[in-house]
């Protein structure tokens, strides 16, 4: 077999490799012993790990410490928000049974949101978005405005994880204001790639997940305001505010919590830097392959610095991938795997295109540790690949 | 060479694929989905087609060692498969989709895919042998040693190209040896049992399937069950499910005079009417064989000591004298040993020796004193 020598990963938007101080500050509690809600020394010792954590997340990200809930990781953060927060509104007043969300949400999102409906009423009206992928306002604010006393909870993810578009969650907030509606936002790829300020921004939920920055995987945290009412989903020890129980995972957090503070601190050099990376891809593979479609908002404050999502007409993008992959160059189609069958992805149907266009497309995605040599390795591929992908396409 | 393994997630697709590495070639495993919803078709441990099969395909492909993906064939496999199944039973036919399967997705839609995205062959774990032609020009055919696992039957529908791109490492290899290799190999799927029966049909129970899929399907209204003189001796409940050759199940009401069992000699859905008979009168010796495939070079009349056709999957072997018509659309069978049960719509793959010469679909059967 012949293999190629290097990876060349591109897909830092799936995941990404834990940065050194994060893997210092998990290894470093992995030989400690204590729970942190035993009573003794090692558990106050692992509480003060946990709590340092907690404040030095609420810091980075303009929370106060008692806001973050740390959870399982991004899923679980969506799941509490939603549910907790509908069953809370609902109990609170059961008229209110609606959820505003979009089309191009995360399945973490779409799912729970689904699952409300069929099993707890819930009316689900998801938001259409502009060829772009950004949320249509006047479509939101029309929306308040015809239910807004039914309307349990708005959720509008911060950054889109396929096409790197970026949404007006700052209007979103204000609309909702004025209704008195709180806004839940998965902004699970936002942090670390472009400005997030909970307090800042007014939303009163936020989830986030540890290995998309830089941490380990298996922890994230729900930011959620005090006021906003939560039904806890896991019930046990109530060790997470009585809304998530389980044994904290301090060395996980230890290391959450590193990355965060981290990654939040280099936030703007590393928008810089990968945007510049980002800009190069995108010019070569324009190039290399006139006639692909970027997809997605144009690179400026409107789109992840990491992302560049493209459609590559005629092409099958299963096949590209697979292509590229023999190449060593990783990279993803962006689209949801349904019991592991490839399917059109619903965040590129949601934005107008085509069941054909929406399975042409790929993600290639940089993150820290990406290099220009990375750029260039994808670029020499690239061409033979898509032509390779088009004769296949076309049977 | 650089080939494609097709990986159901069974023991013998695995195994294939490990030969296929370790004869040097350099080797990609895919899984095909066949269905968007895999949930919607077979589920259980006897069947291919589930999320537990693409996970084993996955984990057999990691301990070969080779890449691996999923392959959405779906579309295709409903199109040419099961909506080709579906007609066939409308029209009072009995399909096998298992032959169509290979003719259309393995080695069509598959094949077709890989050699455009540069690969040179497909590789399954059929048992089966492609042998280099013994006239030195492309490739032949061949059964299996183990007459029991013999899957030529269902690979007679490929020509001479989809042979030349086709690999069955497993050949003639016994099914326990298979079996014990995998384990050998560290296999997670060395004991998994085997598929039976159609893959997309849940249970099984094809007739409850076509009943639930297409409810005005004809055979689905009850009628009459009639003897050779037209008498009326019972009823059913419908044709479909019914097949040539059945004896249970037929709760007729009038005894025969000789007082023998009697068979399901004919099947008429749309009027719905089935005609029962001895043993003897389901003898069938002419076939008439439409859309025939052809391995290799087209015949014009087979007949000798070696030449037989296969009338169903792990069936008997007729003896056989084989005519091609004129412009080669249609081929004339004379069985030399009747076969019995035979129904329009099954697959007639003639051998010469061990070698698959071509497949027919069968239009009409006959015996001699006339038609049916």
């Amino acid at each position: 077999m012949n293999r190629a020598p290097r990876t060349v990963y591109l897909d830092h938007a799936a995941t990404t490799s834990m940065v050194p101080a994060a893997v210092d500050a998990m290894s470093a509690h992995l030989h400690e012993v204590g729970n942190a809600s035993s009573l003794h020394a090692s558990g106050r010792r692992a509480r003060r790990v946990v709590e340092e954590a907690r404040e030095s997340i609420g810091a980075a990200l303009g929370a106060r410490p008692g806001e973050v809930v740390f959870t399982s990781g991004g899923t679980e953060a969506d799941n509490l928000a939603l549910k907790g927060a509908y069953w809370s509104r609902r109990a609170a007043d059961p008229r209110r049974v609606r959820i505003l969300s979009t089309g191009i949400e995360h399945h973490a999102i779409l799912d729970p949101l689904e699952w409300l409906e069929r099993r707890e009423r819930a009316v689900v009206e998801l938001l259409p978005v502009e060829r772009d992928g950004r949320l249509s306002l006047t479509a939101l604010r029309t929306a308040l405005e015809t239910h807004a006393d039914e309307i349990a909870l708005i959720s509008v993810m911060w950054a889109n994880n396929e096409v790197g578009t970026v949404q007006p969650i700052a209007e979103v907030v204000a609309l909702a204001a004025e209704h008195g509606v709180p806004v839940h936002t998965d902004a699970v790829q936002a942090v670390g790639a472009v400005p997030v300020d909970f307090a800042g921004v007014g939303v009163d939920a936020l989830s986030l997940t540890g290995h998309k920055l830089g941490g380990p995987y298996g922890v994230g945290a729900l930011i959620a305001r005090r006021e906003l009412e939560l039904t806890a989903l896991l019930h046990g020890g109530g060790q997470e505010r009585d809304v998530r129980s389980g044994t904290v995972d301090v060395p996980a957090i230890a290391g959450f919590a590193a990355a965060v503070e981290l990654a939040v601190k280099e936030q703007s050099t590393y928008a810089a830097r990968v945007g510049t990376l980002r800009d190069e891809l995108i010019r070569g593979v324009l190039e290399v392959v006139p006639d692909a479609v970027l997809n997605g908002a144009r690179p400026g404050p409107e789109r992840l610095p990491g992302n560049a999502h493209f459609s590559f007409p005629g092409c099958e993008g299963d096949s590209l991938l697979m292509l590229l992959d023999a190449q060593g160059i990783e990279c993803s189609t962006g689209s949801a795997c349904s019991a592991g069958v490839p399917q059109p992805s619903h965040v590129l149907l949601a934005m107008g295109r085509s069941e054909a266009e929406a399975r042409s497309s790929l993600r290639f995605s940089l993150g820290h540790g990406s290099t220009s040599d990375d750029v260039a390795a994808l670029l020499a591929a690239l061409g033979p690949c898509v032509e390779r992908a088009r004769a296949a396409g076309s049977r | 060479m650089r080939v494609i393994a097709a990986m159901s997630g069974g023991v013998d697709s695995a195994v294939a694929a490990a030969r296929a590495v370790e004869a040097g070639h350099d080797v990609t495993g895919i899984h095909l989905a066949l269905s968007r919803n895999p949930a919607s078709y077979r589920s259980g441990a006897r069947g291919c087609c589930t999320i537990e099969d693409s996970n084993d395909a996955r984990r057999a492909a990691d301990i070969i060692g080779i890449p691996f993906y999923v392959w959405d064939l779906s579309e295709r496999f409903h199109e040419d498969v099961v909506e080709d199944f579906k007609a066939e039973y409308a029209a009072g036919r009995t399909p096998n989709p298992c032959l169509r399967c290979n003719e259309k997705i393995k080695f069509e839609a598959v094949l077709d895919r890989a050699l455009a995205l540069g690969f040179d062959a497909v590789v399954t774990g059929h048992y089966a042998e492609v042998r280099p032609a013994a006239d030195g020009d492309g490739v032949e055919l061949h059964r299996a040693q183990d007459g029991a696992k013999d899957q030529s039957y269902v690979l007679g529908v490929l020509t001479q190209d989809q042979l030349r791109h086709a690999l069955f490492p497993l050949a003639d290899t016994p099914k326990p040896l298979v079996r014990e290799e995998a384990a050998r190999r560290g296999l997670l799927v060395a004991d998994k049992p085997d598929s039976h029966d159609i893959c997309f049909v849940a249970d099984g129970d094809s007739a409850g399937w076509l009943r639930e899929k297409m409810p005005d399907i004809v055979g689905t209204a009850p009628g009459a069950i009639v003897d050779e003189s037209g008498a009326v001796v019972g009823s059913h409940e419908g044709t479909l499910g019914m097949t040539i050759g059945q004896r249970r199940g037929l709760r007729l009401g009038v005894p025969a005079a000789d007082g023998k069992p009697r068979f399901v000699l004919d099947i008429e859905p749309v009027s719905g009417v089935v005609t029962v008979g001895p043993r003897e009168h389901l003898a069938v010796d002419r076939i008439t064989g439409i859309k025939p495939r052809w391995c290799g070079t087209v015949p014009t009349r087979l007949e000798g000591a070696g030449v037989t056709v296969q009338l169903r999957a792990h069936g008997d072997e007729h003896r056989a004298v084989v005519v091609v018509g004129g412009d080669g659309s249609e081929v004339a069978i004379e069985l030399l040993d009747p076969a019995y049960g035979i129904a329009p719509g099954q697959a007639a793959v003639i051998y010469d020796g061990t070698r698959v010469v071509g497949s027919a679909t069968i239009a009409a059967t006959g015996r001699e004193q006339g038609a049916r």
